[in-house]
C-alpha cells in the first residue's frame, strides 16, 4: 500500500466516522447513557462523561503523535531510522503522570461511591425478589405484595403482530413509588440469581438467592422509568423488564389502597405472607 | 546425543529423531516441537471457525427485535459455547502453538524441555472440544448458564453438565502441562549466553503467562469441581439453602478469570513487542520497562478480581479497594502502549501485514483499555455491567487485542516456518477487511450498553435496532474475511515465493538466523549468544 493510498483511506474513514456520528447524533435513537432522574444517577452520568473525556484527550495525544509517526518516520521517505532507547526520565513521567490522572478521577468516583452505600433514614422499603422471570414486589411499610410480569403479547415477540412503543419493556403491574421521598431498595432473589437495573435511577443491585442486598434511590420528577433483568437467569432472562412508575405522595397514598384491597396483592389474598 | 563410542546406539537414536514418522502416524506420536506448535495452530484455527459460526447465529438472531432463528433456550446455549471454545479452544491454544513453534529458536534449544507431556498437553484438547461440543446434542442441550457458570443457574444445566466439567477440567490439565513445559524450556534450555535479560519479549511475556496458567486454572478446577458435587453429591459449598454461598463462586471463578484475561493478552504484548521494532528497523524502546510493566500487571492481576462483582453487594471498603486496584492496572498498560510509540517515533517504517496488524492492535486494545478503565469506576460500572458496554470492552481487547495480535504473528512467522512467503496483496485485503469489519461489529455495542441493552439477550427493545443491525453486518463482513485468511495461510503452506532466512530486513533474534523453513531439529548444538 502506498504512502497516498494509506492517506486517502485515512481520510476516506475518518471523514465517514464523523458522517456517521453527525447521522446518529441527530437521530433519535439512544447513543449515551442519559443523565436519569436522581441526584446520584446525574453524579454518575457526571462520573462517566469525565472519565470518557479524559480518555478521548488521553486517546488523541497518544494516537497523535502515532499517526504524525506513521506519516512522517516511513522507510519510502527514505528516513533513516534513529536508534535511541531507554529514557529513565521520559519513564518515570509516563508513570507518574497516568497516576495523578488516576487519583483525579479516583476522588469524585470515593464520594460518589460512598453517598450511593447510605442507605439510612429511607421512608419506605420495597423488597424485590427475582423469580424465573418476572418480578416479586413488597412494601414492607405496607401489607402490600405484587407480581410483575411482562405484558408484551407473544405475537410481537414472535413477530406475528407489530411490536408496541414499549415493546419488552412493559409489565402487567408496574412499582409505583412516591416523588421526592427516599426509598430503601432490598434485592434478594428466589431460585436463580438476577439483577435489578433501573437505568434512570442509576440502581443496579444483583439479586442473590439466599441474600439481602439493600439499595437506596429518591426521584425528584414524577414519569415513569423502564428497566430490564441484567444477569443472565436462564431462557427468558431478557424477557422480566422492570417498570418504576413515580407519581407524587397523595396519588401514590391512593394506588396503595386501591392495591392492597385487590387481588392481585400475594400477601393478603392468600391470607398471609406467601413470598 | 551420547559420545562416538556407541556407534549402534547412534544409529538407532538416528532412525528416531532425523526426521518425522511417516504419514498421518507421525501428527498422533510426534514430540517434536515444530509439530506440535503446527498442531496447536491448526487445532486453534478450526476451533476459531466454530466458535465464529456460533458468534454469526448470535448476531444473525439479533439482526432485528423479535424472535427469528432460534429459541431464547439455544441462544444461550451459543453464547456459552461461544465464549467457551473461543477462549479454551481459539485464543489459549493458538498462544501455546506459538510458543511452541517460537520459544526453543528463539532461545536455542533444540526442542521444549518435556517433549512427551507436550504430545499430551496437546492431544487431550480435541477430546476436551469434542466432549464440549457433543453437548450441544443431547437432550437438554448444552450449557446455556453462560461461560461465567455462576450457580445456581449453571446447576439448572442438564445432562449436559458432567460433559461440560469434565471438558474444563481436560483443558485445564492440558495449559498446566503445557505452563510447565513452557517454564521448563525458557528456565533450563536457553543457549550459553541468553540471559534472562536478553531474552526476545516474546519469551517474558510467555514465561510469565506460564506462571500466571499454574497459578490459576487449578483454582478454575477447583470451582467446578464443587459445582460438579453441589449438583449430584448433595454438597452446598454454593446453595444458600444448606448454607453454602452462591457469592463465593463468583469470588472462586474471578480470581482464575481476571488472570485469565491476561493469559490471553500477555503473549499478544509479546508479538507485538517482536513486530513492531522490526517494521520500524529500531530497537524496542525500553525493554526493561516492558519486562517490568508485564510483571508488574501479573502482579494486580491477582487482585482486581471484584471489579467483575461491583454489582453483587460487596461492603464499601472492599468496592473501594476493588476500583483503585483496578485503576492501578491501567499504569503498566499505559506504559506498554507509550513503549510501543515510542519505538515506532523516529523508525523506519514499512507497512507489511504483521505490521498493519500490530499497529491495528496497538490502537484498538488501547481502546478497550480506555473502556476498561471506565468500567473501573465502580459508581460508573453500577451502570456498565451486564451491559453490552462490557461486551465491547472485553470484545475490543480480545479481538483486535489478542486475535489481531496471532494473526499478527502468523503472517509475521509463517515464512520462517514453511519457508514461503504468504500473498501479500491478499494478507492486505485482509487486514483492511478485517480491520473495518471488526469496528463496525464492536463499536457500536458501545453505544447500546449506554443506551440499556443488557448482555446475554436474545430479543431487545426497539431503541436497540439500529445500532445491532449495523453491529451484525459488521460481524458477518469480519467473519467471512477470515476466509480470505485460510485460503492464504493453507497457499502459503503448500508453495510460494521463496523466503530468505531473514525474512525481514529488520528482523532480529535466533530464529531469524535458521534456514527458512528450519529443518526438522534445530539448534542441536546450542548456539553461542553474546
Ligand atoms: C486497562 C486494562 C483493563 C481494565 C482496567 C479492565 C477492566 C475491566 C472491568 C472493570 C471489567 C468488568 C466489567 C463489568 O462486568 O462490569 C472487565 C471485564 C472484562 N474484561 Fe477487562 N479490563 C482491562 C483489560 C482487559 C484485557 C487485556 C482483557 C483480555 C484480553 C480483558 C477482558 C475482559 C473480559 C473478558 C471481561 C468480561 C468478562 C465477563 O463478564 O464475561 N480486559 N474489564
Ligand atoms: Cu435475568
Ligand atoms: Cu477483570
Amino acid at each position: 500500500m502506498t504512502t497516498s493510498r494509506i492517506a486517502q483511506a485515512g481520510a476516506i474513514a475518518t471523514g465517514g466516522a464523523l458522517l456517521a456520528w453527525s447521522a446518529v447524533a441527530h437521530a433519535d435513537f439512544a447513543l449515551n447513557m442519559t443523565p436519569g432522574a436522581t441526584a446520584i444517577s446525574h453524579e454518575v452520568y457526571g462520573l462517566h462523561m469525565l472519565i470518557f473525556w479524559i480518555c478521548v484527550v488521553i486517546g488523541v495525544v497518544v494516537f497523535g503523535v502515532m499517526f504524525w509517526s506513521i506519516y512522517h518516520h516511513r522507510k519510502s521517505r527514505g528516513v533513516v531510522p534513529a536508534q535511541f532507547h531507554e529514557s529513565t526520565l521520559i519513564e518515570i513521567l509516563w508513570t507518574v503522570v497516568p497516576m495523578l490522572i488516576l487519583i483525579i478521577m479516583a476522588v469524585p468516583a470515593t464520594k460518589t461511591l460512598i453517598r450511593m452505600a447510605d442507605a439510612r433514614d429511607a421512608e419506605l422499603t420495597i423488597k424485590v425478589t427475582g423469580y424465573q422471570w418476572r418480578w416479586h414486589y413488597q412494601y414492607l411499610n405496607e401489607n402490600l405484595g405484587f407480581f410483575s410480569t411482562l405484558s408484551t403479547p407473544q405475537a410481537q415477540i414472535h413477530n406475528d403482530a407489530a411490536k408496541g412503543e414499549h415493546y419488552l419493556l412493559e409489565v402487567d403491574q408496574r412499582l409505583v413509588v412516591p416523588v421526592g421521598k427516599k426509598i430503601r431498595v432490598l434485592t434478594t432473589a428466589s431460585d436463580v440469581i438476577h439483577s435489578w437495573w433501573v437505568p434512570a435511577l442509576a440502581l443496579k443491585k444483583d439479586a442473590i438467592p439466599g441474600f439481602i442486598n439493600e439499595s437506596w434511590t429518591l426521584i425528584d420528577k414524577p414519569g415513569i422509568y423502564r428497566g430490564q433483568c441484567a444477569e443472565l437467569c436462564g431462557k427468558d432472562h431478557g424477557f422480566m423488564p422492570i417498570v418504576v412508575e413515580a407519581v407524587p405522595e397523595a396519588e401514590f397514598q391512593q394506588w396503595v389502597a386501591t392495591m392492597k384491597a385487590s387481588k392481585l396483592n400475594t400477601l393478603t389474598a392468600s391470607g398471609g405472607k406467601t413470598l | 546425543m551420547s559420545t562416538a563410542a556407541a556407534p549402534a546406539l547412534d544409529d538407532h537414536d538416528h532412525d528416531h529423531h532425523a526426521g518425522p514418522s511417516p504419514g498421518l502416524i507421525r501428527w498422533l506420536v510426534t514430540t517434536n516441537h515444530k509439530d506440535i506448535g503446527t498442531l496447536y495452530l491448526l487445532f486453534s484455527l478450526t476451533m476459531f471457525f466454530v466458535g465464529g459460526a456460533m458468534a454469526l447465529v448470535i448476531r444473525a438472531e439479533l439482526f432485528q427485535p423479535g424472535l427469528q432463528i432460534v429459541n431464547p433456550h439455544f441462544f444461550n446455549q451459543m453464547t456459552t459455547l461461544h465464549a467457551l471454545v473461543m477462549i479454551f479452544g481459539a485464543v489459549m491454544p493458538a498462544f501455546v502453538g506459538l510458543a511452541n513453534w517460537l520459544l526453543p529458536m528463539m532461545i536455542g534449544a533444540p526442542d521444549m524441555a518435556l517433549p512427551r507431556m507436550n504430545n499430551w498437553s496437546f492431544w487431550i484438547m480435541p477430546f476436551a472440544f469434542t466432549l464440549l461440543l457433543s453437548t450441544l446434542f443431547q437432550a437438554g442441550g448444552g450449557p446455556a448458564g453462560g461461560w461465567t457458570l455462576y450457580p445456581p443457574l449453571a446447576l439448572q444445566t442438564g445432562n449436559a453438565f458432567p460433559f461440560v466439567i469434565l471438558a474444563i477440567h481436560m483443558m485445564g490439565i492440558s495449559s498446566i502441562m503445557g505452563a510447565i513445559n513452557v517454564i521448563a524450556t525458557i528456565l533450563n534450555l536457553r543457549a550459553p549466553g541468553m540471559t534472562l535479560m536478553k531474552m526476545p519479549l516474546f519469551v517474558w511475556t510467555w514465561l510469565i503467562t506460564a506462571f500466571l496458567l499454574i497459578a490459576v486454572m487449578p483454582v478454575l478446577a477447583g470451582s467446578v469441581t464443587m459445582l460438579l458435587t453441589d449438583k449430584y453429591f448433595g454438597t452446598s459449598f454454593f446453595n444458600a439453602g444448606g448454607g453454602g454461598d452462591p457469592v463465593m463462586f463468583q469470588h472462586i471463578f474471578w480470581f482464575f478469570g481476571h488472570p485469565e484475561v491476561y493469559i490471553m493478552i500477555l503473549p499478544a504484548f509479546g508479538v507485538v513487542s517482536q513486530i513492531i521494532p522490526t517494521f520500524a528497523r529500531k530497537p524496542l524502546f525500553g525493554y526493561a520497562s516492558m519486562v517490568y510493566a508485564t510483571s508488574s500487571i501479573a502482579f494486580l492481576s491477582f487482585i482486581v478480581w471484584g471489579h467483575h462483582m461491583f454489582t453483587v453487594g460487596m461492603p464499601l471498603a472492599g468496592e473501594l479497594f476493588y476500583m483503585y486496584a483496578t485503576m492501578l492496572i491501567a499504569v503498566p498498560t499505559g506504559v506498554k502502549v507509550f513503549n510501543w510509540v515510542s519505538t515506532m517515533w523516529r523508525g523506519a517504517m514499512t507497512f507489511e501485514t504483521p505490521m498493519l496488524f500490530a499497529i491495528a492492535f496497538v490502537i484498538l486494545f488501547t481502546i478497550g483499555g480506555f473502556s476498561g478503565l471506565m468500567l473501573a469506576i465502580a459508581p460508573a460500572d453500577f451502570q456498565y455491567q451486564d451491559t453490552y458496554f462490557v461486551v465491547a470492552h472485553f470484545h475490543y481487547v480480545l479481538v483486535p487485542g489478542a486475535v489481531f495480535s496471532i494473526m499478527a504473528a502468523v503472517y509475521y512467522w509463517l515464512p520462517k516456518w514453511t519457508g514461503h512467503m504468504y500473498n501479500e496483496r491478499l494478507g492486505k485485503i485482509h487486514f483492511w477487511l478485517s480491520v473495518v469489519g471488526v469496528n463496525v461489529l464492536f463499536f457500536p455495542q458501545h453505544f447500546l450498553g449506554l443506551a440499556g441493552m443488557p448482555r446475554r439477550i436474545p430479543d431487545y427493545a426497539l431503541q436497540f435496532t439500529e445500532f445491532n443491525m449495523i453491529s451484525t453486518v459488521g460481524a458477518f463482513l469480519f467473519g467471512f474475511s477470515q476466509l480470505l485468511f485460510l485460503y492464504n495461510v493453507v497457499q502459503t503452506i503448500r508453495g510460494g515465493a521463496k523466503a530468505t532466512d531473514q525474512v525481514w530486513e529488520g528482523a532480529h533474534g535466533l530464529e531469524w538466523t535458521l534456514p527458512s523453513p528450519p529443518p526438522y531439529h534445530t539448534f542441536t548444538t546450542a548456539p553461542e549468544v553474546k
